[in-house]
């Protein structure tokens, strides 16, 4: 009898905790969320948009046909949702992916959205379409592609040349918005229209950018915020010290780096702030056209002499990962394990043995205490190019090679770089979707134009199409994992380690999930609310 | 008088138009245009799409006909559009003109009320402990960078009181448009103020030096009366110079300035379209200033004969 009372205490303090819980949770309706922008974006086109600074302001603008679960961290195949779409499925070959569409969605002027303005999108996004992008830099993502045709107003399909899984995981990206057929590209780059949680209201450059609640939006109820102000704020000690001071309820996101990170948390102790990577890797990019690069054994002596650690401890306080191309587990789905990374010549822990083969390479190829090779170390003038540049230019000393920082301005970085004009260049590579097919088509692939070292391995690109149509996701991990142990060997663009940044608001706000393998993917915000 | 007002007026206009040449070319010289940063953003180059949007800008063209069209459209008031916002260039610059100008002007009220007395009193008690202790602050003024002081500004009042100025760009009341300006003014003002002190103590010593003063007090004038009516009227001359050529500066200062208040004026837009090559805007907004510092200069002379009537401008 005893325990069946205490059965009974339990259960309904069970359902009063929980009932409870379900209170303190519930959403509020109303508020703007006050959060400073780190730059101004050249416009406010997300299709034609190469950096953050678009996506984070401008993304619930729009809508996906499916989007990545905004509530989960980690991006994966199983995260993808359906949002435009209400469902998709695959034909038997795989080469066919068909979108139902839902229904009784408006643009933001009123207009019905129809399966031609998917159709419109993508073609615009393939080049095919009358009117043109300014930019289309996510082109070579949809080089699989036939043709989209609508069935009917409310169903359209991906007509693919071979089976590409993948696909999907580009069109959860924040990068893939649907845009409306009836407003042109370049009104989309000054007063975007979208059907998503929050309407355009105004883009100052410099100044600050306003998104106002949709009150049609399909999802009833959302969003829950009156709206979102982006206040754009170039200097990040005033931006954070604004943010300190309480004048923002959020930070940029991945905004602040890890030493900033420790101000914040001591200002601002009821701060929420999270460290996540970026799915950004700082990586060297090497002109192999030209002496002395084109040596291989100068290459791989190179890459065998980075002490990754060493750049992880002073640049980040032992906060990044190391890894290979794809973004190391467990936050990257891709990346290579442990073990395997081991393997490749240069990342194994014993950095002075990796030295004394390296030492031993330059010797080969003519180099020695006596005979140093000089280098330029080129980079772009931004402190997260610059520092990692002059680490850099220390280790490659343990090997005969002295290297001369050249600074350059970011006009002036990519045509340096398409002319070859360089020896060694410092880069950063943002991966905006954590998918195999996003990096290595667009950075490794024979003529890729973001392939700037023009690396091109015939065999390397079987393997890179293998892996491609490979539906079993294990499979196609054995074979990624063999590609990027490849490009390493290859020194095609040896990789330093993959960063990682933290982002802040205030306790009030609820609903935030930073992406842990992507900085693009995770800025709807429709369900975020301020418990004030 | 009017001879030399139409020979000034006339030497503005030919170095006005020997500036538009110099902004325009050198713009053109510095590598790099637009679509470069547009496509280095990118991370990619199409050569095709990249000639289109030379095309659509117009920077395809000869540069005498870019500078054509641009000139002949500065005269008329026509300033093309923004090539980042695609916005007309007068609608991005016009309204950042009265945020910077309030700026600048708070800053050269701040730089002349503080700078001209503690000028004057650090002359008039040269040789004291206040003196000294002036002297420190003016030497202290020039060597802080306005981009430092600014932060430190910043850092103590959220440090200390949990706040931070920041811009309101709509402030309703007068308290409220003092609070967004007085601070950043008092920032950038700082280094101008302790300028005009410095010329304004040494011309004033140099004054109270001249046999008038000695028989102005010999008659029995009081110091405030000497001091005042008979030195500073006769010592301001060159810290009126200091102070116009000040205002010309301050352009440098607010740049920074605005950057670290985050102030949405005209300085800091101007960096920020040099960054992009946003040649419409930087070319207008240059001659703008340009026209104003001439203004300035031109004025600044002008008011010597107001001031010295030993002055007189004649052919």
């Amino acid at each position: 009898m005893r325990s069946v009372w205490a059965l009974a205490v339990v259960a309904a303090l069970s359902v009063l905790t929980a009932s409870t819980t379900t209170l303190a949770g519930e959403p509020k309706q109303g508020g703007i969320l006050r959060i400073y922008h780190r730059d101004s974006p050249a416009n406010a086109s997300i299709l034609e948009g190469a950096t953050y600074s678009v996506n984070v302001p401008f993304m619930g603008v729009f809508n996906n046909l499916v989007i990545y679960d905004q509530h989960k961290a980690q991006n994966s195949p199983d995260s993808i949702k359906p949002e435009l779409a209400e469902s998709w499925s695959w034909s038997g070959d795989n080469k066919k992916l068909t979108f139902k569409l839902r229904q009784g969605v408006k643009w933001h002027d009123g207009k019905p959205f129809t399966s031609a303005d998917v159709k419109c999108s993508f073609d615009l996004l393939m080049g095919k379409s009358q009117q043109k992008l300014r930019q289309n830099p996510r082109k070579t993502w949809y080089e699989q592609v036939n043709d989209v045709t609508p069935n009917g107003d409310f169903e359209v399909s991906f007509d693919l040349k071979r089976p590409q899984p993948s696909l999907l995981a580009m069109l959860a990206s924040g990068y893939t918005p649907v845009y409306p057929c009836h407003v042109s590209p370049a009104e989309m780059r000054t007063h975007p229209i979208g059907t998503g949680p929050f309407k355009f209201v105004e883009f100052k450059a410099n100044e600050s950018i306003k998104l106002a609640r949709n009150p049609d939006y399909w999802r009833k109820g959302l969003p829950h915020l009156d709206g979102v102000e982006y206040t754009i704020i170039t200097n990040r000690s005033t931006a954070i010290l604004a943010f300190v001071a309480g004048k923002f309820d959020m930070t940029f996101p991945t905004h602040i780096t890890i030493p900033l990170l420790k101000d914040i948390k001591s200002q601002a102790p009821n701060a929420t702030c999270v460290v996540e990577p970026t799915n950004v890797s700082t990586n060297i990019i090497v002109n192999s056209t030209a002496p002395p690069f084109d040596n291989i054994d100068i290459r791989r002596a190179m890459a065998m002499a980075l002490d990754r650690k060493a750049f992880v401890d002073i640049l980040f306080e032992g906060q990044a990962d190391v890894g290979g191309t794809m973004l190391p587990p467990p936050q990257g789905i891709w990346g290579m394990p442990k073990d395997k990374l081991a393997t490749i010549p240069g990342y194994g822990p014993d950095v002075n043995a990796n030295r004394e083969e390296a030492k031993k390479l330059m010797q080969k190829a003519g180099y020695g205490p006596d005979k140093h090779l000089a280098v330029k170390v080129s980079t772009r003038n931004l402190a997260e190019y610059r520092d990692p540049a002059v680490i850099l230019i220390d280790q490659l000393k343990s090997i005969y090679i002295d290297g001369e920082l050249d600074v350059v301005e970011t006009a002036n970085w990519f045509p340096k770089v398409a002319r070859k004009d360089y020896m060694l260049g410092l880069n950063l590579t943002g991966n905006s979707v954590d998918d195999p097919d996003q990096s290595f088509y667009e950075n490794y692939s024979c003529g890729s134009e973001r392939n700037y070292t023009n690396y091109c391995n015939k065999e390397i690109e079987k393997l890179f199409d293998a892996q491609s149509q490979e539906t079993d996701v294990n499979k196609r991990k054995q074979l990624v994992w063999e590609i990027d142990k490849k490009l390493q060997e290859d020194v095609a663009r040896p990789i330093i380690f993959h960063a990682r940044a933290g982002s802040c608001w205030q306790p009030y706000v609820k609903g935030v999930t930073i992406m842990s393998n992507s900085s693009y993917n995770g800025f709807r915000y429709e369900d975020v609310w301020m418990d004030k | 008088m009017f001879a030399y007002l139409v020979r000034r007026l006339f030497l503005m206009l030919v170095t006005l138009f020997g500036i538009s040449v110099v902004i325009f070319f050198l713009l053109r010289i510095v590598p790099g245009n637009i679509v470069d940063i547009l496509f280095a953003a990118a991370g990619y180059v199409d050569p095709a799409d990249k000639a289109n949007l030379e095309k659509e800008l117009g920077i395809d063209q000869p540069l005498i006909v870019q500078y054509w069209h641009w000139i002949s459209g500065f005269l008329r008031g026509d300033f093309g559009y923004s090539y980042v916002s695609e916005k007309p260039a007068l609608q991005e610059i016009l309204p950042r003109i009265p945020i910077t100008a309030r700026l600048a002007g708070l800053a050269l009220l701040f730089s002349a009320s503080i700078g001209i007395p503690l000028g004057v009193i650090s002359a008039v008690k040269q040789g004291t402990r206040l003196d000294y202790g002036l002297r420190v602050v003016s030497l202290s003024g020039l060597s802080l960078p306005s981009f430092w002081l600014g932060l430190l500004i910043l850092t103590a009042s959220v440090a200390m009181f949990g706040q931070m100025p920041i811009f309101n760009p709509n402030p309703q009341t007068w308290l409220e448009a003092f609070a967004t300006y007085a601070v950043p003014a008092a920032a950038v003002g700082f280094r101008s103020a302790a300028l005009t002190m410095r010329i304004t103590r040494s011309s004033m010593l140099e004054v109270l030096r001249q046999d008038y003063i000695r028989t102005a007090r010999a008659k029995g004038a009081s110091d405030a009366a000497v001091n005042y009516q008979h030195a500073l009227k006769n010592a301001i001359l060159p810290v009126i110079t200091v102070i116009g050529i000040e205002a010309a500066f301050l352009i440098g200062g607010l740049i920074v300035t605005e950057t670290v208040f985050n102030i949405p004026g005209v300085a800091r837009f101007l960096v920020e379209a040099i960054r992009w090559r946003d040649y419409p805007i930087v070319q207008n907004l240059v001659m703008l200033i340009a026209v104003v510092v001439v203004s300035a200069n031109f004025i600044v002379d002008m008011l010597y004969a107001v001031f010295d009537p030993r002055i007189r401008y004649t052919d």
